[in-house]
């Protein structure tokens, strides 16, 4: 059983963006099943589990779907956004910087580091080749 | 044995508002004067309504707004929302709500002007963990589940097309239709890339819309003035919010509501006359056919080539001309099945499917999450 320290203090989310802030990429794993998840939840997803602990991800994922959000130039231009399964299992949106965005492609091996969008904070990942 | 809902309710009036353009009429004023119609249809009066159920962009508690603006009291009413497949949700709920004897007459509506009020409206949450990376939704994350699937199976982009020319050419057949020009598969595919593979017209209408049905139980069904379409089965499913929590975006949540509602109704998919399906983009028409068992997986690319789901076709697949072509007021779903019990009666003119007496009529909310597949059929079908 969790202690009650599990439930006290800042949230998951909260957490998650103060290790982003210090350059963190952290995820989610399950004390009892092992089993990573993402984005950071209060329970283990589908067994309820109140066992979850931060882990740093180790930041290669493979792209499982992409798109490029077409914008005028005068607006910020085209970007990408994309769906990057992780090597510890879990998915999550994303987007890929330092190619155009249409090069971008499924399959594509990409390794995350901690960067900014805006003045956010925020995991994007390059395209390892 | 038969499952204790089946065909236990029935829809005995419909009708639609303010399709296309309402210039000046608010989104409660387009349901309202839908469900004057569907009432006036059924020839049941507003003061026998006991149940109402409606969702809405415009309004958080649309069932409260609804029942005030009509200046009922219900005495059972839901405004969940789980985004277009709403509707169909509600028929569900309804079906419950009368055969448990809760309420005796159950209406269903909705309304919209988003069109002349300023374009696509919605109240979703910004999805946390999502937002920082500027997905414009819905469009976004049907663009990716597009891509993955094209890239799965091979799927090309004039093959998507023809989903939006299929639809194009049953809207010519309805005069209630809003987009009825002549549309070719270079029109699609070369029209203006807005989240890619998706182009323009990939992408559902934004209109203006209401509509309303009325449902009692089968008993009192059979003495109204039309012909009673009952409910032979209902079934939902979802699996996530966000694009980034579905398990596989070439499969939705329809792979399990399509079954259940199947059993349901005691039919299977070569049971059903017309197949009515939420094509909020292109992508939506093949994957619900795949997913309901029209075909294969991964061949759903090639089940909507060549006229097969067209007008004269093997299949008559959104024969309104759907949300690509005939109305998309930003909730789809009760229009979907309004089209459904509309070929089950008989009374949809040029596009009239001949002696249809069996409807699916499929609904889709948020990024393809909520699936709530629907089955109508004509009292004989029972």
């Amino acid at each position: 059983m969790p202690t009650d320290d599990y439930f006290s203090g800042p949230g998951p989310e909260r957490q998650f963006h103060d290790f982003l802030a210090e350059g963190k990429f952290m995820i989610q794993r399950s004390k009892s099943s092992g089993n990573y998840n993402f984005y950071p939840r209060t329970l283990e997803p589908g067994t309820g589990a109140a066992d979850l602990e931060w882990v740093e991800a180790s930041g290669d994922g493979v792209v499982y779907a992409t798109t490029v959000n077409r914008q005028r130039p005068e607006k910020g231009g085209d970007y990408n956004i994309c769906l990057i399964d992780l090597a510890e299992g879990p998915r999550m949106m994303c987007r890929v910087v330092g190619i155009e965005p249409a090069d971008v492609k499924i399959g594509m091996k990409v390794k995350a580091k901690v960067d900014k969008i805006g003045d956010q904070d925020a995991v994007v990942f390059e395209s390892v080749n | 044995m038969a499952h204790p809902l089946r065909g236990k309710a029935a829809c005995v009036g419909l009708a639609t508002a303010g399709c296309g353009e309402a210039h000046g009429r608010n989104a409660m004023e387009l349901m309202v004067e839908a469900v004057h119609g569907a009432l006036a249809d059924a020839q049941i009066p507003l003061s026998e309504v006991d149940g109402v159920f409606a969702a809405s962009a415009f309004y958080a508690m649309a069932n409260m707004s609804l029942a005030e603006h009509l200046g009922i009291q219900p005495k059972y009413s839901n405004g969940s929302n789980i985004g277009g497949s709403s509707f169909m949700m509600h028929a569900l709920d309804a079906a419950m709500a009368l055969e448990a004897g809760l309420i005796n007459v159950a209406v269903i509506a909705y309304g919209s002007n988003q069109r002349t009020a300023g374009g696509f409206k919605s109240i979703s949450e910004p999805p946390p963990f999502e937002t920082v990376y500027g997905p414009r939704n819905p469009i976004t994350s049907y663009a990716l589940a597009t891509s993955r699937y094209m890239h799965q199976y091979g799927c090309t982009r004039d093959q998507l097309s023809s989903v939006a020319v299929s639809a194009r050419e049953w809207a010519k057949l309805n005069p209630e239709a809003f987009s009825r020009g002549d549309l070719t598969i270079d029109d699609v595919s070369n029209s203006r890339m807005i989240s890619d593979p998706l182009t323009k017209l990939d992408c559902c209408l934004v209109t203006d819309g209401a509509g309303a049905i009325i449902m009692t139980r089968a008993d009192r069904a059979k003495d109204g003035p039309n012909t009673p379409i009952h409910m032979l089965g209902c079934a939902m499913e979802h699996h996530h919010r966000m694009i980034s929590g579905m398990p596989d975006l070439t499969v939705t949540a329809t792979a399990k509501s399509g079954p259940r509602a199947f059993e349901m109704a005691g039919y299977g998919p070569k049971d059903m006359d017309t197949v009515q399906l939420y094509d909020a983009f292109t992508i939506n028409t093949i994957l619900f056919l795949e997913d309901l068992g029209y075909c294969k997986k991964g061949e759903g690319k090639d089940f909507v080539t060549g006229g097969r789901i067209a007008p004269g076709g093997e299949l008559p697949v959104n024969t309104n001309g759907g949300g690509l072509s005939c109305v998309h007021p930003g909730m789809y779903g009760l229009f979907v099945m309004i089209e459904g019990i509309r070929q089950a009666r008989g009374t949809c003119g040029d596009r009239q499917i001949k002696d249809a007496k069996i409807s699916l009529a499929h609904g889709n909310g948020g990024v393809l999450s909520s699936q709530v597949t629907s089955i109508w059929g004509r009292p004989e079908t029972v």
